[in-house]
């Protein structure tokens, strides 16, 4: 069971709004590069953010760059989920390869500031503020399998090649 | 205006009813693929860049796998920071050289060009599956190849087992019937395509173009189209491979890897999309989405402070000569900045041979090395607060060219060189 504060943003979050190009030279210095997450979204957001809270966002959520820093930084700076209404295709499989929930459930009726309870298993979310019960799109097998070993690589590291 | 048909679901489909997309994906697993299964497939190339390659370098280093599947057909580029601005990038681009070395992968260095160019001059071929840390990856998809961006994990695997796992797309057949008027040219088609169909209009789908405009359409002008698909979300954007393609090939010096690709009679589709191309003015994609357009004319009397033609987008001989063309003779209006960037070495040479280069250089224009450029903000062309660029490359989001109190809008290097010469944003239909 996860739980935490929703930071919420709107529609079409795109990489360059995750992590901008202009910091390419940090993407070899991770905890550089994560001080800058969502900096032109919400500046502030690196400040407020605790470890545990989540991600909300609308539409298309993460459209542009196959940057897999975009994920990572989210993830560095304690997201425990990322929730939106749809996401680009790169990086819906970039959060997952990474150990990151990304996951698809219609976000308006959660609020910026609000609790959430998510239960992965059971595919529930719980807005604990105005008491909305939501539940997420099934994530495919595969990925899931992925996830649950906490990301790609580690999946590989046991299983050496992909088990369909 | 676009016409949209919903696709049929035929239960009793058998194995020759098959999209491009089915039908690559088919053969490189080995199975029946058809839209929806999960496939493993073989990768004939995988690469990565210099801003997503040592990621993927230190991906593919934890994972266990200790040599590259197919280093011959495995490459790092460095193309996005070429040549270097600053000392982690170099260092980042010292630990890429090193690797490639140690690993035996192909190199590309910097000035030789952006990676999608040289991977469709050099590497891709009809039906293969290339994928690359990259989102425009996509562009291959001109050759026939299913081709498209991922991260870097998932490069890295494909480094390691020259395999990765897709779901298969169902498709969008997109059916371009008639000619472009004159003054609109195939990138103007792609920005009015994700106007109509939005930023997330075909997210996880193929789409795959045909009729007769497609028929006719050169490799540059399918190469523009195919680099932009992932701007409305979709995995891969992908071409007949016709005569068209093969004398491209041919005149790589690689005609033995043409085959002909083309999607079966019956395939399904899940939609079908039909477009009239005489229909389609000069079309500019507004700050800050991509599928924010307008006609060209629409947005007169928009001050402009930096052009930039080239790019992977629309930075090949083709678009160079469209350009050059309009520039002839002419100057840029006073405090204009003209970038032209390029796709590859190979254009570039081609390009001083035209006599193209000296044409840019005449009317004032800053030639970068061939690669990135100012794209995405790294370097050769950030813009300054409030300023406003019209670009030829594929991304005007906030913040993509190096700040986000920037606009940047997008075009066809005929919309953009009009343009320039005005100050303005204008149709090229005024000038030419």
């Amino acid at each position: 069971m996860l739980k935490g504060r929703v930071f919420k943003f709107g529609d079409g979050i795109s990489t360059d709004h995750i992590i901008p190009g202009r910091y390419a030279h940090l993407r070899s210095n991770l905890p550089e590069l994560a001080k800058h997450v969502l900096e032109d979204a919400d500046p502030d957001f690196v400040n407020k953010v605790k470890k545990g809270d989540f991600v909300v966002g609308g539409n298309n959520f993460g459209l542009g760059s196959s940057r897999e820093h975009a994920p990572l930084v989210i993830k560095m700076a304690g997201v425990s989920a990322i929730l939106a209404k749809s996401a680009a295709r790169i990086f819906f499989r970039n959060a997952i390869n990474l150990g990151l929930p990304m996951l698809i459930c219609d976000t308006d009726k959660i609020n910026d500031g609000d609790e959430l309870e998510v239960d992965l298993g059971a595919g529930t979310v719980k807005d604990l503020t105005n008491g909305a019960e939501l539940t997420f799109g099934k994530i495919p097998e595969v990925m899931l399998n992925i996830l649950d070993e906490g990301g790609l690589i580690p999946y590989i590291q046991k299983h050496g090649d992909f088990k369909l | 205006m676009i016409s949209v048909f919903a696709g049929m679901t035929n239960p009793e489909r058998n194995i020759m009813d098959k999209t491009l997309a089915e039908k690559i994906l088919s053969e490189k697993s080995g199975s029946d693929a058809k839209a929806g299964d999960i496939v493993i497939a073989e990768v004939d190339l995988s690469f990565a860049q210099d801003t997503t390659g040592p990621l993927t370098v230190r991906q593919f280093q934890s994972s266990g796998i200790s040599e590259l599947a197919n280093p011959e057909r495995t490459a790092l580029f460095i193309d996005h920071a070429a040549p270097s601005p600053n000392a982690n990038l170099s260092n980042d681009h010292i630990f890429l050289r090193d690797f490639a070395r140690k690993s035996g992968c192909i190199l590309s260095e910097a000035g030789d060009g952006v990676c999608h160019q040289i991977v469709a001059e050099m590497y891709a071929r009809p039906g293969d599956v290339v994928i690359g840390a990259d989102s425009h990856t996509v562009t291959s998809g001109g050759l026939g190849a299913f081709a498209t961006g991922m991260g870097s994990s998932d490069v890295a695997v494909a480094f390691g087992l020259g395999r990765t796992w897709f779901r298969v797309p169902e498709s969008f057949k997109v059916e371009v019937s008639g000619d472009f008027q004159k003054g609109v040219y195939p990138k103007d088609f792609i920005l009015y395509l994700i106007g109509q169909i939005g930023a997330d209009g075909a997210t996880y789908k193929a789409l795959e173009f045909s009729g007769d405009n497609i028929a006719k359409m050169s490799m540059s002008g399918r190469f523009t189209i195919a680099n932009m698909v992932v701007e409305a979300g979709a995995k891969v954007g992908l071409f007949p491979a016709d005569e068209i393609t093969r004398k491209y090939l041919v005149a790589q010096g690689r005609g033995n890897d043409y085959r002909k690709m083309t999607a079966d009679a019956s395939a399904v589709y899940e939609k079908t999309i039909k477009i009239n191309a005489a229909d389609i003015e000069p079309t500019v994609s507004k700050p800050h989405t991509v599928d924010n357009t307008a006609p060209a004319r629409e947005l007169k009397g928009t001050r402009l402070h930096q052009v930039v033609i080239g790019t992977c987008t629309n930075g090949r001989l083709e678009d160079l000569a469209v350009a050059a063309g309009i520039f002839k003779g002419k100057k840029p209006a006073p405090n204009i900045r003209l970038i032209i960037a390029p796709a590859s070495r190979r254009v570039l040479l081609e390009a001083i041979e035209m006599g193209y280069i000296r044409d840019f250089v005449e009317a004032g224009a800053i030639i970068v090395p061939p690669g990135c450029g100012p794209c995405l903000g790294l370097h050769q062309g950030a813009l300054g607060n409030g300023e406003s660029c019209l670009s030829t490359a594929n991304r005007n989001f906030e913040g993509r060219m190096g700040n986000p109190d920037a606009f940047i809008y997008l075009s066809s290097p005929a919309t953009a060189a009009a343009s320039a010469l005005t100050g303005e944003i204008t149709d090229p239909r005024e000038v030419v």
